[in-house]
């Protein structure tokens, strides 16, 4: 992403609300957002914001199958294959005592799965070091950046300041 | 956010907080040099554990026959420490994964040491299967991988095994769980620090940036994470049930036990929890963050599992004398009147009649009660696991083989190692990480903070809010 380089304009503001509304404002005038940083989940941004919904899940059912299939068979190969052997009177196709195992990995297979695919599709990861705008953002301010490549820089700060952002600052990310 | 608030739930965050004061509260105590009772703490702490990693090597050097298991009683206090702490470790993710489902929001004050325990305390339950094999370096032999010793498998038929798996994938789901959760607080500590201090952050936060996308996703992985964790967390202690529910051993091989050590387990779990935290949010002054109100619900909590708990040793002594069985009744008389009668009696008092305490309010709401209950059920879910694994096998079908059995010094030396360790990694993440989740606090101001909910809620706060 080196050349990737960006001029970024970026307003802060106090409240969660304060920033629903300039999203929904920046919406109405067609200004097109670079992102929206928060301190923390914010419910109500992603449909003003237009964001679809998380596919994650439907990853999760993909590693969570591939996991109950390969406990399943696993096991069905090694006891009726590859290792015959009768315990406790038992069949050596014993479904039941198949079923802890299986699920156990489904659950494991699902879970490690998910949470790499997490950090792979946010580009997160041990070392990573991604330039953010202000410092503050984690702690108690709500940020709304443009890209001065893709929007009229004039037209944002003025945006800005209408719909109250308590600072505006430009950066170069 | 206009969220439904509704004006009657009591607040979970008090003291009028702001964004920023959670931030400085919270984070805080990471950035402080450690106090005398931490330091205290954490040197006992550490020298628990030393003696404890001694005790261990001797039994690996001497072998098991340090340890004063028999011919007939062969679990003894390993299996019990075993099951009492994976118990233990069962409250963390019924907080951050059960409660999450449900929607509770309380547990934000709590789901993140809770989370942390829970790891530690599996990590001490993990020690005792593992050096309980006698023979630690051919531990690997328990994995499932292609080897060269011929097709040689492990067995999956064997509750045992399914133990192996039950407990490795609960440890890495509530790592992943518990770690997920972490990173966007590591990132608030990394932008406050400076120098060497927020390289280390920024490496812990994976670069984590706010993102309303990353967000989503975060909230996504933690959804299906909890919707996973929580058949997982139920069905951890179920197997170890197993262990015992599958054998032919009276006393043991009873249809109750998968429910019946669910419900332990979160007992014990809270339990635990409330004597952590009761100490955390004294030492750390986190009282506008875990407030009476998490201790009253921890403690209703405690109430209904333990009722469950009475419930079944009294159907366990009801079926045992109703199956006309005589080894059934047997094991259920030795128990009560046997030679251990003395950690049946302790088991029923601690698990069964004192959370029965918790039926007035005014004792759920007080502190000094709730820490001496916490530790009463602690005392009482150890005796428990007790009574059934080395009483039960203490007085076995052939009379001639009946024996008795109390520990050696390695294996309570082993015993109270685990507790160092225990303390030990608490500690440290007491200093590392906020002991709160720092995100997940903020998220609820709005619906849980005394500025906006309950008595000194502006009335008019809401309107305005609205009228946007």
């Amino acid at each position: 992403m080196a050349s990737n380089h960006k001029e970024i304009v970026f307003g802060l503001y106090n409240d969660e609300e304060d920033l629903i509304r300039a999203v929904k404002e920046a919406k109405a005038g067609h200004l097109d957002i670079y992102d929206v940083f928060t301190p923390f989940p914010v419910h109500g941004l992603d449909p003003v914001l237009g964001l679809e919904e998380s596919r994650l899940h439907i990853a999760g059912f993909i590693y969570g199958a591939l996991g109950t299939l390969t406990a399943f068979l696993g096991m069905t190969w090694i006891f009726t294959k590859d290792w015959p052997n009768v315990f406790g009177g038992k069949p050596y196709w014993s479904v039941p005592a198949f079923i802890p195992i299986t699920f156990e990995m489904t659950v494991l297979f699902a879970a490690i799965g998910m949470t790499v695919t997490f950090y792979i599709v946010n580009g997160l990861g041990p070392g990573v070091v991604n330039k953010h705008l202000d410092d503050r953002i984690t702690d108690d301010k709500f940020c709304l950046a443009f890209d001065k490549a893709t929007v009229n820089e004039d037209k944002a700060i003025s945006l800005l300041k209408q719909t109250g952002a308590v600072e505006i600052n430009h950066k170069s990310i | 956010m206009s969220a439904v608030v509704s004006p009657i739930r009591k607040p979970l965050v008090t003291g009028h907080k702001t964004y920023h004061q959670i931030t400085e509260d919270l984070i805080s105590p990471t950035e402080k040099a450690p106090t005398k009772a931490w330091t205290i703490g954490f040197i006992i702490s550490v020298a628990v554990l030393a003696y404890g990693v001694f005790c261990i090597l001797w039994t690996i050097y001497v072998g098991i026959g340090s340890w004063n298991l028999n011919r007939t009683v062969n679990w003894g206090w390993d299996i019990t420490n075993f099951v009492w702490w994976i118990g233990i470790g069962h409250a963390g993710t019924l907080i951050s994964a059960i409660l999450l489902l449900f929607r509770q929001k309380w547990r934000t004050g709590v789901n993140r040491a809770a989370e942390a325990m829970t790891i530690f305390a599996v990590m001490c339950a993990g020690l005792f299967p593992l050096i309980h094999m006698g023979r630690i370096w051919l531990g690997m032999f328990i994995l499932p991988y292609p080897n060269t010793r011929g097709p040689l498998w492990p067995n999956f038929n064997s509750p045992l095994l399914w133990d192996v798996f039950a407990i490795s994938t609960y440890l890495t789901v509530s790592l992943l769980f518990w770690y997920t959760g972490l990173v966007p607080d590591f990132a608030t500590i990394r932008d406050r620090a400076k120098g060497m201090r927020r390289k280390i952050y920024n490496t812990l936060s994976f670069g984590w940036t706010g993102s309303a996308k990353h967000w989503q996703r975060w909230e996504s992985l933690s959804l299906v994470l909890a919707g996973l964790s929580t058949p997982l967390v139920l069905s951890v202690h179920t197997i170890v049930s197993f262990d015992f529910a599958t054998s032919v051993i009276p006393g043991w091989h009873t249809t109750i036990f998968p429910p019946y050590f669910v419900a332990g387990a979160i007992f014990s779990g809270f339990a635990m929890v409330l004597t952590l935290m009761i100490i955390t949010r004294k030492l750390l002054k986190l009282e506008d963050y875990i407030t009476i109100e998490h201790i009253e619900s921890m403690n209703k909590v405690i109430l209904v599992t333990g009722s469950i708990v009475g419930v079944a040793y009294l159907t366990e002594l009801f079926i045992a004398w109703y199956s006309g069985y005589v080894y059934e009744q047997f094991a259920f008389f030795n128990r009560a009147l046997g030679p251990y009668w003395w950690s049946y009696f302790g088991m029923m008092f601690c698990n069964v009649v004192s959370p029965q305490l918790f039926w007035k309010k005014s004792w759920r709401r007080n502190i000094t009660i709730t820490f001496l209950m916490s530790i009463f059920i602690n005392i009482g879910m150890w005796f428990e696991r007790f009574v059934i694994i080395a009483t039960t096998l203490a007085r076995d079908y052939l009379p001639s083989s009946w024996s008795l059995y109390s520990p050696s010094w390695v294996e309570i030396g082993i015993y109270l190692g685990t507790f160092g360790l225990f303390f030990t990694c608490f500690l440290i993440f007491t200093r590392v990480a906020p002991v709160v989740a720092v995100a997940e606090v903020k998220h609820i101001l709005k619906t849980g903070g005394d500025q906006y909910v309950g008595e000194n809620a502006p009335k008019a706060h809401h309107h305005h809010h609205e009228s946007h």
